[in-house]
């Protein structure tokens, strides 16, 4: 198996009756790496996020994640395969707040065999996996039965960092998962993500518009360099 | 299982909405149930008023109308008939018993009826159950009376209290046969039938009531028969109302009918009770079925509320479809959520509509029995009704398909992203 964790060639995709949104000749990410994909709202992250996902099908192209080409999978068998090598971090509002926080970070282990399986191999039991990783990132055991929704913003995007590692999928996807919060507690949460998928064994593709995180990551990409669709435009 | 305690979590979420839904379900679900078990008890106590009489005999009109004054005590004879064919009948060797009935009498509302002794033994209600005395005996001297249940209770008497008849049917009544007062002899024991709202007396008590009548209106002063004087004359009737006939052997029934009604004394019918029952019950089978039918939409509009209810949800809650798709669910996941949630709203309410129909019929089962004559029983509910709740359970499921497809096509387009 290569080293790379997602291989893009070629990939083209445009939404049903608009022009063509994304064009990447070509992109990788290796496993364990950490990158900041940088692109203004509207330049088709999240799209490009769906496509990663398996949510959406690209028109041409292939992308492959841990070798496996996502276009050659059912879209069930794509669904299996998106839980059990992805955790993600939306912007804000990623839990359901009706639910205690450890159950909320439980979710994942619900939907997937194989992270459940993980968690329990390396904690001894999914529960204690939950309690672990919110208790390293900062989530007093307090809170773990509370309801999702009495905690703050930034606490709930530390739970939400704890449901998308939990289980140690391969690969985590932030969105923005720091727009919400404020500059103190921006740079604070992306170091605890680090640490946490450094343990876990995760790359991480975060992906902002905020520029001044960009150092902190072992790369640096703008989704105009990448995508040629976007440039077209320009032109 | 973790998807059923997932929708669990999230109707508990929308508590407020999902308990308005669940009531309103748990109303309808209640109604057509009470609605369900008033019918068909009003029915089988309605085919059981009268049971063991083979004919009921009366002058020529209408079998409904024949039934309903003789057994019903609705409405008035359109003519008496004489005792000679009284006797006619009794006499018949195919009759094993033969009970006069005299109409015509009143007390505060409740009929009067004149009969004789055989009338305890031989009438039967329900499965051939006869009837009780719940206290005292049957009527021994002229004016003596025989309560019906409902008569002793509503109107309070007790055995030796003395009542004054009147004359007519209507509730107010201008004719008082205030110079002959009854004694209260005996008191029936319930039976859910006319018999309850009838004072019983014998045929000679009806006699002596009128004994002194001359052209339908009372005797003037010095005419005036006293009660005693009353006793010692022949109080032989001349005329009754309807006679109930028993028959030794039920295959003799139609050859007697028909021997009746071409009796050439006078124009006499006789009538099958069962089937006059029936055809009776046919014209307000009607109304019956309306009153069912109206109940089945008032369920149909608490499920089409479920359905608002969810799709209004919907909306708001694409969020959290998007979150559980990032977790893994897929769409299937999604669609099967909002099902289990309109089946648990369903469930919920049918099982809150039995515990409120049982509720209410515990509450109200004595004042029902008592004003309306009907029992019902809180048993546990019939195949029909399990068939009733099966059906709105699959309902429920059905409609509960509507919000789920939607969801599940816009999971798919949604896909990850979150629209708020």
């Amino acid at each position: 198996m290569s080293s790379a964790l997602i291989e893009i060639t070629k990939l083209g995709f445009a939404w049903p009756g608009q022009q063509e949104l994304l064009d990447i000749p070509e992109f990788t990410l290796q496993r364990g790496e950490s990158l900041f994909l940088k692109g203004p709202s509207g330049s088709g992250k999240t799209t490009l996020l769906g496509l990663l996902a398996g949510v959406q099908r690209p028109d041409r192209g292939q992308i492959c994640l841990l070798g496996t080409d996502l276009n050659k999978l059912s879209s069930s068998a794509r669904d299996h395969f998106r839980v059990d090598h992805t955790g993600y971090i939306f912007q804000q509002f990623n839990l359901l707040p009706f639910l205690p926080v450890l159950e909320n970070v439980l979710l994942p282990c619900r939907f997937s065999a194989s992270r459940a399986q993980r968690a329990t191999s390396r904690h001894g039991g999914i529960e204690q996996a939950a309690s672990q990783l919110l208790g390293h990132l900062g989530i007093p055991a307090a809170l773990h039965q509370r309801r999702a929704d009495a905690l703050s913003i930034g606490q709930q995007q530390r739970v939400a960092a704890a449901r998308a590692l939990i289980g140690q999928p391969e690969l985590v996807i932030a969105d923005e998962p720091t727009s919400a919060l404020d500059s103190d507690t921006r740079e604070a949460f992306i170091q605890l993500l680090f640490a946490e998928c450094r343990t876990a064994g995760s790359s991480l593709l975060f992906v902002s518009h905020d520029q001044s995180l960009a150092p902190l990551f072992d790369r640096c990409m703008s989704l105009d360099e990448l995508n040629r669709a976007s440039r077209a435009t320009e032109l | 299982m973790y998807l059923l305690r997932l929708a669990l979590a999230s109707l508990n979420n929308r508590k407020f909405t999902a308990l308005l839904t669940m009531l309103a379900i748990a109303l309808s679900v209640c109604l057509l149930l009470a609605v369900e078990r008033v019918r068909s008890e009003a029915r089988s106590s309605f085919a059981s008023t009268i049971s063991g009489t083979d004919l009921i005999v009366g002058a020529r009109s209408g079998s409904v109308n024949l039934l309903l004054y003789s057994v019903f005590r609705i409405g008035n004879a359109t003519n008496n008939i004489r005792w000679s064919s009284y006797e006619w009948l009794a006499e018949n060797p195919k009759v094993k018993w033969a009970i006069p009935i005299s109409l015509g009498d009143s007390h505060r509302g409740y009929r009067v009826m004149g009969t004789d002794t055989g009338y305890f033994q031989h009438y039967h209600y329900g499965r051939g159950k006869s009837l009780q005395l719940a206290k005292g005996r049957p009527f021994n001297d002229v004016f003596d009376v025989v309560l019906g249940a409902e008569v002793a209770s509503a109107l309070n008497y007790k055995l030796g209290d003395s009542i004054v008849l009147a004359h007519g049917v209507s509730e107010v009544s201008l004719t008082k046969h205030d110079d002959k007062p009854f004694r209260v002899s005996g008191i029936l024991a319930q039976t859910g039938t006319p018999v309850d709202r009838t004072l019983h007396i014998s045929l000679g008590g009806i006699e002596a009531l009128h004994v002194d009548w001359q052209n339908g209106v009372p005797a003037q002063s010095k005419g005036r028969i006293s009660s005693d004087q009353a006793r010692a004359l022949n109080l032989q009737p001349k005329a009754i109302t309807a006679v109930l006939l028993g028959l030794n052997s039920k295959i003799a029934t139609f050859a007697l009918q028909r021997q009746i009604n071409e009796y050439s004394g006078e124009p006499l019918q006789a009538i099958l009770p069962g089937v006059a029952l029936q055809e009776l019950w046919s014209l307000m089978g009607t109304a019956e079925k309306a009153l069912f039918v109206v109940s089945l939409f008032v369920v149909l509009t608490g499920l089409i509320g479920m359905l608002t209810a969810i799709l209004t949800s919907l909306n708001e809650r694409r969020r959290e479809m998007a979150i559980l798709r990032s977790v893994g669910a897929r769409p299937w996941h999604i669609a099967s959520l909002l099902i289990l949630e309109a089946f648990s709203l369903a469930l919920a309410g049918v099982l809150l509509g039995l515990l409120l129909l049982y509720l209410g019929i515990a509450v109200s089962q004595g004042y029902i029995q008592a004003n309306y004559g009907l029992y019902l029983p809180l048993s546990l509910p019939g195949s029909y009704e399990w068939s009733l709740l099966g059906a709105i359970l699959a309902a429920a499921l059905l409609m509960g398909s509507v919000p789920a497809w939607r969801a599940y096509r816009q999971s798919l387009s949604d896909g990850l992203s979150i629209r708020l």
